[in-house]
C-alpha cells in the first residue's frame, strides 16, 4: 500500500476529494433550501428537466386502462349508465335546492350586511405521479403555474379536501396531502360549529385533532368540514369524520382520530379550488422579536432617524428629476 | 471476475444515458409503498461505479442527485448527498467487488445502497421529519436482491456473440 507507484495517468482528484467536494456542495444546498428557499428556481429548471420523464412514466398506466376500459363488457356500461343517470338525478335535486339555498342566504347575509361569500372557480386536474419520499406526502398534478395555479390554493376531489398546493412549477405543482405530518387544516364539526385543527397522522393515513380538551363535545362518526377561517380553504367542504376518541384523565387533551373524506391516496383527478373575489388582507403579523432586533442599540436608532429624512430628500430629487 | 470470463466490449455512453433514463423513468411510476421499492437509479448508478468507475463518478451521482430531487419535490441536494457517497464507494471498492460472484456482489451493493439510505435518513431527521418505520430497510435490500439481474441486463449490450470470440 504504502509503496504504490505513480500513476501514468492523470485522474483528477483523488475520489475522496472529490467527495469531499460533492458532499460539501450537498450540505450548502441542503442549508440553503430548507433555511431559506433560496433554490426554487435550481428546482423549477430541473423539475422541467425531468417532466418529459415524468409524463412517460405516466403513460403505462393511462395505456392499461385504455386496455382495460376496451375490453369492459357491454352489460358493465350499462349498469354504470344507470348508476351515474340515477346520480344525475339525485344531484340536480341537490342542485336545485343549493340554488334556492345560496338565493337564500346571499338575501339573509345582505340583511345582516355581511360580506358576500368568495366565488370559488376549480381547475380540474391530473395526479402525474407520487413524490418519491416516504417522509412526506405529496404528489404531483399536471397544471403549473402556466395554467394558473396559485401556491397555496386548496385541492379537492369530489368527496372532499385532498390537500394544498405547496409549489408551483411551469407544467406541474406539488400537492402536499392531508395526511402530510407537516400539513394542518383548520375544520369544524358539522353536528355543534366545534372549531378545530386536523393534522396529518402521516404513514397511518390520518388525520388528528390536536389540543382538544379532554370533555370536548365530539363523537366517534362526528362529519369534519373546513371552518374556512384561515382564509385558504372556503368553508364547508368535507374533511374527515371521526373514527376514534381516546379520553384519558389523566392527559389534558384528547386524542381524536379520523379518517379523511376524500381519496387522498386514490383516484386520479382532482380540482384545484382558487377563489375570484379578493379577500380583505391580512394584518401584519406582530414579530417581537424582529422590532427587538431592529432597535437593539439606541444609537442604531438615532442613525435610522438621522437616515429617513436624507432617504426622504433623495426621492423627491429622484422624482423631480 | 471469477464468474464472469467472456471479454466485453467497451460500454457505449449511449448505454450509460438510456440506463440512467430508465431507472428514472422507473422511479417516477406511481409506486403504492414508496418504502418497500428500490431506488433503480441508486441501484444503476452502483452498478455503472463498479463496472466503469472511470466513466461514470461522483460528478454524474451529484448531477443525478439534483435531478432525482427536484423531481421528487423532496429537499434540495438530500439525494446528491446520498449518492455521492453511494458513488464513492462504488468506485473505492469496484476492484473489489468485481472479484466476487453474483450473490457476494449483492452483500456489497446492499451495505452501499442500506449507507446511502442512512445518509438520506439522518439528513431528513436533522431536517425536522419523522422517521418512516422501519420498512425503510426494505428498500435497499430488495434493490441489492435485484443485483445480478440487473448486472445480465445492464452487460447485455456489452456481449460479443459466441461466434465472433472463438477468432
Amino acid at each position: 500500500m504504502e509503496h504504490s507507484p505513480p500513476p501514468f495517468f492523470k485522474r483528477g482528484p483523488a475520489p475522496l476529494v472529490r467527495l469531499l467536494f460533492f458532499a460539501s456542495l450537498s450540505l450548502a444546498l441542503l442549508v440553503l433550501d430548507a433555511r431559506f428557499r433560496y433554490t426554487e428556481t435550481v428546482r423549477g429548471t430541473l423539475a422541467l428537466v425531468v417532466y418529459p420523464i415524468q409524463r412517460i412514466a405516466t403513460a403505462p398506466i393511462e395505456f392499461l386502462e385504455g386496455v382495460g376500459g376496451y375490453f369492459s363488457t357491454q352489460a358493465q356500461l350499462l349498469d354504470e349508465n344507470a348508476a351515474l343517470r340515477a346520480q344525475v338525478l339525485a344531484n340536480s335535486q341537490d342542485a336545485l335546492r343549493f340554488q334556492s339555498a345560496q338565493a337564500e342566504s346571499a338575501q339573509l347575509r345582505r340583511m345582516l350586511g355581511a360580506a358576500d361569500k368568495p366565488q370559488v372557480r376549480a381547475t380540474p386536474a391530473e395526479i402525474l405521479y407520487a413524490g418519491r419520499d416516504p417522509y412526506s406526502h405529496k404528489v404531483f398534478i399536471d397544471r403549473g403555474g402556466k395554467h394558473g395555479v396559485q401556491p397555496g390554493s386548496p385541492v379537492a376531489d369530489e368527496t372532499g379536501v385532498v390537500g394544498q398546493v405547496t409549489r408551483v412549477h411551469p407544467l406541474l405543482s406539488e400537492v402536499t396531502l392531508l395526511t402530510d405530518p407537516d400539513q394542518a387544516i383548520p375544520v369544524q364539526v358539522l353536528r355543534n360549529g366545534l372549531r378545530a385543527v386536523a393534522f396529518g397522522g402521516g404513514n397511518s393515513g390520518t388525520l388528528e385533532l390536536r389540543f382538544m380538551p379532554a370533555n370536548a363535545e365530539i363523537r366517534d362518526g362526528d362529519r369534519l368540514v373546513t371552518s374556512g377561517i384561515d382564509g385558504t380553504y372556503p368553508a364547508g367542504l368535507p374533511v374527515a369524520t371521526v373514527v376514534n376518541i381516546e379520553r384519558d384523565a389523566e392527559q389534558t387533551f384528547a386524542r381524536v382520530i379520523c379518517k379523511p373524506a376524500a381519496g387522498v391516496d386514490r383516484g386520479r383527478f382532482v380540482l384545484v379550488l382558487s377563489e375570484e373575489g379578493k379577500r380583505p388582507a391580512r394584518p401584519d403579523d406582530v414579530q417581537p422579536g424582529r422590532e427587538r432586533r431592529l432597535d437593539k442599540t439606541r444609537r442604531a436608532r438615532i442613525k435610522e432617524a438621522a437616515k429617513e429624512p436624507a432617504k426622504a430628500e433623495a426621492k423627491e430629487t429622484d422624482v423631480a428629476r | 471476475m471469477s464468474q464472469d470470463r467472456s471479454i466485453l466490449v467497451p460500454a457505449r455512453a449511449s448505454t450509460i444515458v438510456a440506463s440512467f433514463a430508465l431507472a428514472l423513468f422507473l422511479d417516477f411510476l406511481p409506486w403504492r409503498d414508496l418504502r418497500l421499492v428500490p431506488d433503480f437509479v441508486a441501484l444503476v448508478l452502483a452498478f455503472w461505479c463498479v463496472r466503469q468507475p472511470r466513466l461514470v463518478g461522483l460528478g454524474i451521482a451529484w448531477a443525478l442527485g439534483l435531478v432525482s430531487d427536484a423531481g421528487n419535490g423532496v429537499l434540495l441536494g438530500q439525494h446528491a448527498l446520498a449518492y455521492s457517497v453511494l458513488a464513492f464507494l462504488a468506485v473505492w471498492m469496484s476492484r473489489r467487488i468485481l472479484w466476487f460472484g453474483p450473490g457476494q456482489q449483492a452483500l456489497h451493493v446492499a451495505v452501499m445502497l442500506l449507507l446511502a439510505q442512512g445518509v438520506v435518513l439522518l439528513v431528513r431527521l436533522a431536517a425536522g421529519d419523522q422517521f418512516p418505520g422501519w420498512p425503510i430497510i426494505v428498500g435497499p435490500l430488495a434493490g441489492a436482491a435485484l443485483w445480478p439481474m440487473l448486472t445480465w441486463l445492464l452487460l447485455l449490450p456489452q456481449r460479443r456473440p459466441p461466434r465472433e470470440q472463438t477468432i
